[in-house]
């Protein structure tokens, strides 16, 4: 047991040990669990997050969803309305459609009667005139009388 | 008994003449030895007195090159496996290493209250290569001396030639590594401190400027006690573990086998825990000398 020059071996063994695991086998190590550690705070932070967003996302979907169902609303009232109105209408122009109809049967009516009466007149003027002509066929000649007899044809 | 134990090694030496007891563990104590001859010339040491008799000129192969194979290959391993890491989907092997780097990472965040980056990965490299060359002392004795052995007698021409392959059993390799540990403490103090502030922590800490001479007394056995105890704690309990199975292996005969299974399970308790004492120490030494007087 004495020492000799394996001591000195062995001490520039532990420092070129020493500097080779600090150069090029402790960083790699130190990096990635840097790395990891970095990475599963962002993971945590951006779980977090998504939380958040979640609950803000519902609040806003409860709102808009109020606001779409208070919307539904006032449109399916403005419908209703509409159609109370498209009714109303139709029934006055319905309305006013039968009273013109009426009207022209009316007047129709009128007219036919007209018709009637004028043809009427003319038809009793002949028989007045053919009743004249056979009681006064002897006496009365039918230029002298003409005249008087479109007078009384217009009379009627 | 003897008869029993000779048989066996008979056995365990596939077939050489019979060791006694003492040349066995004689032989599994010895080193590999290569350094500079009594007549100046250099070479492979062929026995045990030549070994010691080359004195400080001389290398233990076997456990420096164990303990730098241990060491390189502990460290291209790592950075195979942190060159392949990812973050979102690490493999089996990746989550090992990341293990390991945690748990020096957490000790180091502990004890070390300092700003100096290079103390994590020094605390990884002794933690992991200690524990690494501490393990070996659980691959059975004679396998890889044995078959060393044979190498060298077939290939070499060195008759019984020794292969140590714990290198934490060599007080050359623990003492390499705590006054290498040392050197550190000692520069950082005084880079920290300034050379007078570390002096000054030598000479009038604890009782103060009059008591000058008894605080050295005192503070500077300290400091030499922290490399000395630090790599002899670690050689000793190593040492001790591999001199119990060198026991077992050559007194037991056919009955080691559970005396060595035993002995085996308590030694996996010493493996990791003389890795993490050796570890905390340097860690805390180191921290010792980052810090500054005023607080």
């Amino acid at each position: 047991m004495s020492f000799n020059l394996t001591f000195i071996g062995q001490s520039i063994a532990f420092f070129v040990f020493w500097w080779f695991c600090q150069a090029k086998v402790w960083p790699l190590f130190a990096n990635i669990l840097e790395q990891r550690k970095q990475k599963i705070a962002d993971g945590l932070e951006a779980g977090a997050r998504g939380e958040k967003d979640l609950e803000l996302a519902q609040a806003r979907v409860i709102k808009q969803l109020k606001e779409v169902k208070a919307q539904a609303a006032t449109i399916i009232d403005q419908a209703n309305k509409r159609g109370s109105q498209i009714v109303d209408e139709a029934k006055d122009q319905a309305r006013e459609e039968g009273q013109r109809i009426i009207a022209g049967a009316k007047a129709e009516i009128e007219q036919e009667v007209n018709r009637a009466k004028e043809s009427l007149r003319e038809q009793v003027s002949a028989i007045a005139i053919a009743g004249a002509e056979k009681i006064l066929e002897s006496s009365i000649d039918q230029a002298a009388n003409e005249e008087m007899l479109s007078k009384l044809a217009a009379e009627l | 008994m003897a008869e029993l134990a000779e048989a066996a090694h008979a056995a365990l030496e596939h077939g050489a003449e019979a060791q006694t007891v003492q040349e066995y563990i004689t032989h599994h104590l010895s080193y590999l030895t290569y350094g500079k001859h009594v007549d100046g010339s250099w070479g492979l040491a062929h026995t045990p007195e030549e070994a010691v008799n080359m004195g400080f000129w001389s290398i233990h192969v076997d456990t420096l090159g164990w303990s730098v194979f241990i060491g390189a290959a502990f460290l291209l391993f790592f950075r195979y496996v942190g060159k392949r890491a990812t973050v979102d989907r690490p493999s089996g092997m990746q989550n090992f290493v990341e293990m390991i780097f945690e748990f020096v990472d957490a000790r180091v965040a502990e004890g070390f209250n300092g700003k100096n980056p290079l103390v994590a990965p020094l605390a990884l490299t002794i933690f992991v290569w200690i524990i690494l060359m501490n393990t070996m002392d659980l691959v059975p004795v004679d396998w890889i001396t044995g078959l060393a052995t044979l190498v060298g007698e077939h290939g070499f021409g060195l008759e019984h030639m020794s292969f140590k392959i714990v290198p934490t059993t060599d007080v050359n390799i623990t003492m390499g590594m705590s006054l290498s540990v040392f050197a550190l403490i000692i520069y950082y103090s005084i880079k920290m401190k300034g050379l007078g502030g570390f002096l000054s922590e030598l000479a009038f800490h604890p009782f103060g400027k009059w008591m000058l001479p008894f605080n050295l007394i005192i503070e500077v056995p300290t400091l030499f006690a922290k490399p000395i105890s630090l790599g002899l704690r670690l050689f000793g309990n190593l040492y001790a573990g591999e001199l119990l199975f060198l026991l077992i292996a050559s007194m037991l005969g056919i009955f080691q086998l559970p005396a060595h299974f035993i002995w085996a399970v308590f030694h996996l308790l010493v493996i990791p825990l003389q890795a993490f004492v050796f570890m905390m120490l340097t860690i805390v030494y180191l921290n010792a000398a980052h810090e500054t007087p005023d607080h």
